[in-house]
């Protein structure tokens, strides 16, 4: 078949890059050829517009044994014991069918850390939807959040932790991020390089349909108004198939059988045994005969770029071919010997016995183009705000106003649909600052969160990326963590504008130095451009996803105000920061202006401080304090713990709202019980912190002198206000 | 006391189970589903999860597997069966417990703690909630909406089979208090005989303080004490 | 009038349900099915005499909201 420009177009390879395939290969692609090549040279696979950027990243601190570069990356927890972690983006199928989509992403990213050999223990997601009142911002959310609890909870595997946010950027441009965690023995990690020759390269799993033909060019490509005709492209996912998977693979992994296994994503057969391959620095040959097919008649280019779910590709050793089949048999999963490992380098396609594609191996990886994009710096517009404006407001009123908005309203709706506390190690659930879960059979645990800040990020992104690792930071030390490492998903519009290229350099800049500072380097994660709609592109959202570690169960820290009469500090320095705040987004209507800097010392500082406190047991309650400022932190301890504060506004302070809505960085609330006062206060002069008296706990409400006292009860009201009236139900 | 567990494809809180019980001293084994002989026990267990990914019905598919003869002449002998959640789909669609779990009324996945009355203390499984006959435990299903006919549910009451109800922390039955909508409040069920135990709530999963609870321990504590 | 609207997942989607029915009438010694694809049927009464009226509603419908056009097909049938 002749490759026209039209067929070349629609692979979407540029003149240049079809040049440069010519050059490498010494001739022109054939059809599956030009597949094969558009699959592994997309922005998904290859990287192409961000590797020249996240090699600057931070990847390596005494716990990391694995960084970016495998299926997943994995850190030392101590005793033989790792945790192999990972976050992916399913934005465009999930903004297509929303349950298949967000579904199917839970699916892939799982594969990720089982295939390296890892029970997988948690799973965690943040997503974003547009609007409120956006005409398909309900149907979305459904569907995301059943496909999410649909997948994960028929794996049986507990969804602990996220977030979920609107803001109107994401219109047209959902984002579903998935977060798996697994747990495997240091000595027993399994990796995807392909090792020896004549080795067999066996298939296991689901059966090959046509699935998402180019679902990872789709992945790379923006939506115009025919999203609807790109239809076909998204799949559907099997959990009871995957589960088996996940215990047949375990099963096999159980002693030396495996050389190296991948599992099949986005680019199928493709990527994963070119992948396998390159790492290697070897060949692959398969003969497409032998690969189990779902659908009569099925073409190789079908079964190269299917993106069916639920398949791995193993190179074995080539003894235990036997025993694997049995494994697989009782599992009642395909299993087929579909190729071999060469010395030739090259990937080479047989089918009916004809030769059907002969590519070198590092025309598809290492020699794909990798682009230096321009970019622009963004520009930060400074903003001068007069406060009388808001001398009319109350406070009492802007906290109702916050309280019912939904990106500030308490979730039970989302995560009650989430098995919490399936294989029983579950130890803090969704609602406080980190997941808490506990390492099977031992006496420590592990600390989890995922966070994004695009408004911050979208006013400053540099400055953004590393408030969003920060807050990670600071969400894992709350619960009395020990943070170790992060996992990133970079969502970002289309690279080839220079503004949005200057987001994500300036991010990243942002993010290695956050990173660095705070010893938290990044292990694994990936990056999703062309979320853009009609030119539209959603505002910058690096997503951070860290693990920490809790080596006393005891130590165990919530945010649930325990006792009356406790006093309430506040750590760190508050200036009444109000650009960008929920005050002036979602109260006053205010928009623009810097995000609140970002000092890593006092980060760090203010950080270690708590974690002193918590480990010498002189704290009650801790939460860091984030969107919102100080009055929503302290309305959330009070409604998590039902006991109420009298508060009261430092005498230095004549603004009240820019002091209780302020939303300085590098800040936490603290109960102390009064007989500990004096001891924390003589170690934040040793740590040189800055604190401040906030108020004492009290019996059922929430008071601040002169301006209001509510009842936590009807803070509570306020609070799952917004979830129950969206969906219009009543209680429970 | 043995117990088997029967393990199904896509059986998920085996794991969870086998440590509830073995907590308790009650030994345990895993049985596979095509097996054909139970081995020697006095309980067995059909755990909780998702079995045939709850496709075509609930529980439907694990109901033909060939262990559940076995399973059937072990309850027929007298001999004690426990089903959790799925476990307890699976006893209705053999037949071994009369009614149906219908799709929640909400038409979600639930998965919280409730509050539950112990409303027959007289049987192997819950004779230690003598001592704190309302209790927490958690919910996790997506068809735990409880229905029969009424003659059914008039036997059920009548007969005093209804083991466990939803209902508010103080034990007040209220329709407010149910999560899923089921006929009366009912949450698990016992057959004529007492034997076997149908329950949606994971008592495997409060077995442990520091994971917020035991008072899932009782039930462990009761089948340890009854042989 | 009564017309019927059966919704099926389209040809090339996969169909899990539809797969371990198969596996498991295969297990229960139906050794002669080939294939099973699962489904929904729709019962629709529709207060309408003309037979084109109602068909035509019962197509829109199906469109709008029976199946899930993205991975379903549908197909209408007048009962008696």
């Amino acid at each position: 078949m002749k490759i026209s420009k039209e067929i070349i177009e629609k692979h979407g390879i540029k003149n240049d890059e079809y040049e440069k395939i010519i050059k490498l290969i010494g001739r022109t692609p054939n059809l599956l050829e030009l597949g094969i090549f558009s699959a592994m040279w997309n922005e998904h696979c290859s990287y192409k517009s961000s590797k020249k950027y996240l090699k600057t990243l931070p990847t390596k601190n005494k716990n990391v044994i694995q960084g970016p570069g495998e299926n997943a990356g994995v850190i030392d927890i101590e005793d033989n014991d790792a945790i192999v972690f990972k976050i992916e983006s399913h934005n465009h199928p999930s903004y297509i069918e929303p349950y298949q989509g967000a579904a199917t992403g839970v699916g892939g990213i799982l594969r990720d850390v089982f295939t390296m050999g890892a029970r997988p223990i948690a799973t965690l997601n943040s997503i974003h939807f547009g609007n409120q009142d956006h005409f398909k911002t309900k149907n979305l959310l459904n569907g995301v959040v059943s496909g999410i609890g649909g997948y994960g909870n028929c794996m049986g595997i507990p969804t602990v932790g996220g977030e979920v946010k609107f803001d109107h950027s994401y219109n047209e441009n959902i984002l579903v991020n998935a977060m798996a965690v697994g747990l495997v023995k240091k000595d027993k990690i399994f990796y995807s390089k392909a090792r020896g020759i004549n080795q067999p390269v066996i298939y296991v799993g689901s059966k090959t349909g046509r699935d998402g033909i180019h679902g990872a060019s789709m992945a790379s490509a923006e939506f115009d108004e025919n999203a609807e005709e790109k239809k076909p492209t998204v799949q559907v996912g099997d959990p009871f198939t995957e589960k088996l998977l996940l215990e047949a693979c375990l099963e096999l992994m159980k002693d030396d059988s495996v050389i190296a296994i991948q599992d099949m994503g986005a680019a199928g057969l493709t990527s994963s045994s070119v992948e396998m391959a390159s790492k290697g620095n070897l060949g692959i040959e398969i003969n497409l005969n032998q690969v189990p097919c779902r659908e009569k008649k099925m073409t190789p280019y079908e079964m190269m770029l299917s993106e069916s779910q639920e398949r791995m590709l193993i190179i074995l050793n080539s003894k235990k071919i036997d025993d694997a089949k049995k494994i697989f048999n009782k599992w009642e999963l395909d299993f087929a010997v579909i190729g071999k490992t060469t010395n030739t380098k090259n990937l080479v396609l047989n089918f009916n016995n004809k030769e059907v594609a002969n590519l070198p191996l590092s025309s598809l990886s290492i020699d794909a183009p990798v682009y230096d994009r321009k970019w622009k710096k963004n520009i930060i517009h400074k903003k001068k705000i007069s406060t009388k404006d808001f001398k009319q407001i109350k406070i009492v009123d802007a906290l109702n106003i916050i309280l019912k908005t939904p990106n500030n309203s308490e979730k039970s709706w989302v995560w009650e649909q989430y098995d919490q506390t399936v294989m029983g190690d579950t130890i803090l659930k969704p609602g406080e600052d980190s997941a808490v879960i506990k390492i099977h059979k031992k006496e420590k645990a592990i600390a989890l969160t995922v966070d994004s800040s695009s408004q911050y990020c979208k006013a400053d992104p540099l400055t953004g990326g590393k408030q969003v690792v920060s807050e990670a930071w600071r969400n894992l030390i709350s619960v009395g963590s020990n943070p170790i490492a992060i996992t990133n998903c970079l969502n970002f519009g289309n690279p080839e504008k220079e503004e949005i290229m200057g987001q994500f350099v300036e991010c990243i800049d942002g993010i290695t130095q956050a990173c660095n500072y705070l010893d938290f380097p990044v292990v694994s994660g990936n990056v999703s451009f062309y979320n853009e709609t009609n030119n539209k592109a959603i505002s910058p959202t690096p997503t951070i996803g860290g693990v920490g570690l809790i080596k006393n169960l005891k130590k165990i820290m919530t945010k649930k105000i325990k006792e009356i009469g406790s006093s309430i500090f506040v750590i760190g320095k508050t200036n009444g920061h109000l650009y960008q705040s929920e005050f002036y987004k979602e109260v006053m209507g205010i928009k623009g202006g810097p995000p609140p800097e970002v000092n890593l010392f006092n980060e760090k500082n203010n950080g270690l401080f708590i974690k002193n406190l918590i480990s010498e047991n002189l704290v009650l309650s801790v939460h860091d304090i984030s969107a919102g400022g100080i009055l929503l932190a302290i309305t959330e301890m009070c409604i998590s713990g039902n006991i109420g504060a009298k508060i009261k506004v430092p005498k230095n302070y004549t603004n009240l709202h820019s002091y209780l809505f302020g939303e300085d960085q590098s800040r936490y609330l603290i109960e102390i019980n009064e007989k500990n006062v004096g001891e924390v206060k003589k170690i934040s002069e040793k740590f040189n912190i800055f604190y401040e008296i906030l108020g004492k706990t009290c019996k059922d409400s929430l008071i601040l002198d002169n301006e209001f006292n509510i009842n936590v009860n009807n803070l509570k009201k306020l609070n799952s206000y917004w979830f129950k009236n969206y969906f219009e139900e009543s209680s429970v | 006391m043995k117990s088997s567990i029967i393990v199904f494809p896509g059986s998920n809180c085996d794991r969870d189970i086998s440590i509830a019980l073995e907590k308790f001293k009650i030994t345990t084994q895993m049985v596979w589903h095509n097996e054909t002989k139970l081995p020697k026990s006095d309980l067995v267990v059909l755990p909780g999860g998702f079995s045939y990914g709850d496709y075509l019905r609930t529980g439907c598919i694990a109901s033909k597997s060939m262990i559940i003869k076995e399973v059937v002449n072990h309850s027929k002998k007298g001999g004690l069966i426990l089903g959790i959640c799925n476990g307890f789909q699976i006893l209705i669609e053999t037949g071994l417990l009369p009614g149906v779990l219908l799709r929640n009324k909400k038409l979600r996945f639930l998965s919280k703690n409730v509050n539950l009355k112990v409303i027959n203390v007289e049987n192997q499984f819950c004779v230690n909630y003598k001592k704190k006959n309302i209790i927490e435990l958690p919910i996790a299903h997506n068809e735990g909406n409880y229905f029969a006919d009424q003659k059914t549910l008039n036997h059920l009451e009548d007969k005093n089979l209804i083991a466990f109800k939803y209902c508010d922390k103080n034990g007040k039955i209220d329709r407010d208090y149910n999560p899923n909508g089921s006929s009366n409040n009912i949450a698990g069920i016992l057959n004529e005989n007492k034997n076997i135990l149908g329950m949606m709530p994971h008592p495997e999963r409060l077995i442990d303080p520091i994971l917020s609870g035991e008072d899932g321990s009782m039930l462990f504590e009761s089948l340890n004490k009854s042989v | 009038m009564k017309i019927s609207a059966t919704v099926t997942l389209k040809k090339d989607v996969l169909d899990p349900q539809g797969k371990v029915v198969n596996q498991t009438l295969k297990n229960m010694g139906y050794k002669n099915i080939i294939s099973v694809r699962q489904g929904k049927f729709f019962e629709i009464e529709i207060n309408e005499t003309n037979k084109d009226k109602a068909k035509k509603m019962v197509e829109e419908i199906s469109k709008k909201l029976l199946a899930n056009l993205v991975i379903e097909d549908y197909s209408i049938n007048i009962e008696k």
